[in-house]
């Protein structure tokens, strides 16, 4: 204000930039946010009686994220919904996901199928929709169990766990210290997975140590830091699991541009794409993964089958999910989709994801 | 840097130098404490733990320490015209995924094309923040935090869900960040140039002076005859190509590029630029200074890492540094003024 007060000369072109500046800001911002906001939304008008959809990812523009929705997409087309769209934010921060629930409610979509970035936060907005008579399917990561009628999990959560410890434990012989670099210290699915391999390294690989847990927070810089310091601080670290994508990428290659390459042994959960030049240098012998877009295929016909009212979400519901076959509704309102798959230098070629 | 004593009544642009010997003109050096602590803090983490200094632990230093001495470099030219560029961070974003893109679009483009082609698109976007602070007179705090998320909005419209990894990119450009000479990155090799031509402009040619002037008393310096909107948006620009650079380099290091890149980074570089001793306000400080902030600040973390110490503590031992720095740098002040006083008095 000042700073205008103070310098009034030639006020008319002053103001002319100012306002080109304004309009060029306010322009560029609204192309910005419409194309993050609303990714893959298949047009159709939503009158009389049709059914809507809404995926609200726990991130935008994260490529495992874009390979779940793009099978939601397909599902949602599939199983019979007039419109479906994503919205979501473009940090995965715990409160992020709120203000987007509280939009989908207004709008009266039927259902919003979401992945929590936190288990609570998002609680007492789901509930709002859910008055508003939306149905939720959480997937990915669920929230708590009170906030949503079904969640669809990608596999059962110990197998995950148990797929990786059995890698690492193959790649450094059974014995020696390992670590752990997880996405953010809240991701209810990463604590789940990290829980379990606790258990399942003390009950049944008595040699191997896990040494530490740290937090990359699904950002590169961040995770590949978090990778170095691991190697650091525990000189003796014959191993890392990391059971998310951006994680084990960004260790893949700091370990592949280090003396460490082909020494300390890296296995989680990787995307085939991303992890294919690591597989090749020999940075990484075997990850795992599940087929991501049956993830939010499946989604979309747990939706159509809760707005339909042929399911509740009890346990023993049983639903069709197209091309994949009927599906169970288990223990707690989870659906299993499938088994994970290990890629390995041999198959890594037939996947593109 | 060198600071020579002057006879009485000859008139020096450098604030530093007045009637002193050349030990205690040492001892003022604003990046001492800063120097000082570095030194501390490694040797302290290579007692404890002796891998901090084996040769892997050194590259990681030196390469963690790369892209943000570069961008310290740049925002301390800005900040020492009394502004600010909040926006690097998006900049970076913006020409790392511009880079990545690049090789793909252009296979076998010649290296050397892409850090130009680099430079030249930050130019571009340093020059938008400098037009804006300039022409619009809006306070750079304003204007940069507008342009940090537009800028992240172009980026975020122009990758969606697209990224680019080390493996579209050719070995060699990778290698700048794998590859040593006498232990030193490539990557870091070019970041002590950019340093180094930076702090020799800064304190050797008038226009450089000039900047000084302008963040002292931009009032003063325009009636003085300093071409202050000229040099305001030449130091945008400047900073502009370095954060340019440092987006190529980011793209050479790390291992994929996207909507997100180089998301926070502008607080940890105006942080450096700060625990440099680089006055927020302005009309001190220098680049050699920012640069090693910014080599403190990457230190500490990787030393807190290699000691074990909890992620927690290392941001708060940030923060203390950061108010260190301000008060430190406050007495200076104090001090400067009071002996400009006294020396003032005498020299009637």
């Amino acid at each position: 204000m000042e700073l205008f007060a103070n310098r009034a000369k030639r006020p008319g072109v002053r103001r002319v930039v100012s306002a080109a500046a304004l309009i060029a800001a306010v322009a560029l911002v609204a192309t910005g946010c419409a194309s993050g906001g609303s990714t893959g939304g298949s047009s159709g008008g939503g009158g009389g009686g049709d059914q809507t959809i809404t995926f609200i990812p726990k991130q935008l523009n994260n490529p495992y994220t874009d390979v779940v929705l793009g099978g939601g997409k397909d599902g949602a087309k599939a199983a019979g919904f007039s419109k479906s769209q994503v919205v979501g934010p473009l940090d995965a921060s715990a409160s992020s996901q709120v203000s987007f629930i509280n939009a989908e409610t207004q709008a009266g979509t039927n259902v919003i199928v979401i992945a929590a970035n936190d288990p609570d936060a998002v609680c007492s907005s789901l509930k709002e929709a859910r008055d508003g008579g939306a149905k939720i399917v959480a997937f990915d990561s669920d929230t708590n169990p009170k906030c949503r009628d079904i969640f669809i999990s990608q596999v059962v959560a110990k197998d995950v766990a148990l797929i990786q410890t059995k890698l690492i434990s193959e790649q450094i012989g059974g014995s020696g210290e390992i670590a752990i670099l997880s996405a953010t210290a809240n991701a209810t699915n990463q604590n789940e997975w990290i829980k379990y391999m606790e258990e399942d390294l003390k009950a049944n690989y008595p040699n191997i140590k896990l040494v530490s847990t740290v937090y990359g927070d699904d950002d590169d810089t961040k995770s590949f830091q978090e990778a170095q310091g691991l190697l650091q601080a525990y000189p003796d670290l014959k191993g890392i699991i990391s059971p998310t994508t951006v994680g084990i990428a960004a260790t893949a290659r700091y370990l592949s541009t280090s003396e460490y390459k082909g020494k300390v042994a890296l296995t989680g959960l990787g995307l085939p794409n991303e992890m294919r030049p690591f597989v090749k240098d020999g940075t990484v012998t075997a990850f795992a993964l599940w087929d991501p877009a049956q993830l939010g295929y499946v989604a979309a016909f747990a939706g159509k089958a809760l707005a339909d009212g042929d399911i509740t979400g009890k346990k023993g519901d049983k639903f069709k999910a197209g091309d994949l076959g009927e599906r169970t509704v288990g223990e707690g309102g989870t659906v299993i989709v499938g088994p994970p798959t290990t890629f390995t230098t041999d198959n890594i070629d037939d996947y593109d994801f | 840097m060198t600071t020579t004593v002057h006879p009485t009544g000859t008139d020096s642009p450098r604030p530093s130098s007045g009637r002193r010997s050349p030990l205690s003109a040492i001892a003022h050096l604003r990046e001492l404490p800063v120097l000082l602590a570095l030194v501390a803090l490694i040797l302290v983490t290579w007692l404890i733990n002796p891998l901090f200094l084996a040769p892997q632990g050194v590259k990681d230093i030196l390469l963690n320490a790369t892209i943000v001495i570069i961008l310290a470099a740049g925002q301390a030219i800005v900040i020492i015209t009394r502004n600010v560029d909040l926006s690097v961070g998006s900049i970076l974003g913006l020409v790392a995924f511009g880079t990545g893109s690049l090789f793909v679009a252009v296979p076998g483009i010649p290296i050397i094309v892409v850090i130009l082609a680099g430079m030249l698109f930050g130019a571009v976007l340093g020059a938008i923040n400098g037009l804006l602070v300039t022409l619009a007179k809006v306070p750079a705090l304003v204007i940069t935090l507008g342009t940090l998320y537009i800028f992240r909005g172009l980026n975020n419209a122009w990758a969606g869900g697209t990224q680019f990894f080390a493996d579209d990119r050719p070995q060699e450009f990778g290698n700048l960040s794998v590859d040593t000479v006498l232990g030193f990155p490539l990557i870091t090799l070019i970041a002590i140039v950019v340093v180094v031509i930076v702090a020799v402009f800064m304190s050797g040619t008038r226009s450089g002076r000039d900047l000084y002037a302008i963040g002292s008393d931009p009032d003063a310096a325009r009636v003085f005859g300093v071409p202050v909107t000229r040099r305001v948006l030449f130091a945008f620009v400047t900073n502009g190509v370095l954060a340019g650079l440092a987006g190529v380099l980011y793209t050479s290091r790390f291992n994929s590029v996207g909507a997100t890149t180089g998301t926070g980074l502008e607080l940890d570089v105006v942080a450096a630029a700060v625990v440099g001793g680089v006055a927020i306000f302005g009309g001190s400080g220098s680049v050699i200074g920012a640069a090693l902030g910014a080599l403190l600040l990457t230190t500490i973390t990787g030393a807190l890492t290699a000691v074990r110490v909890d992620k927690f503590w290392q941001q708060a031992i940030v923060g203390l540094l950061i108010l260190a720095a301000i008060v430190i740098d406050r007495i200076a002040a104090v001090r400067t003024a009071r002996r400009l006083r006294v020396s003032e008095s005498r020299d009637v």
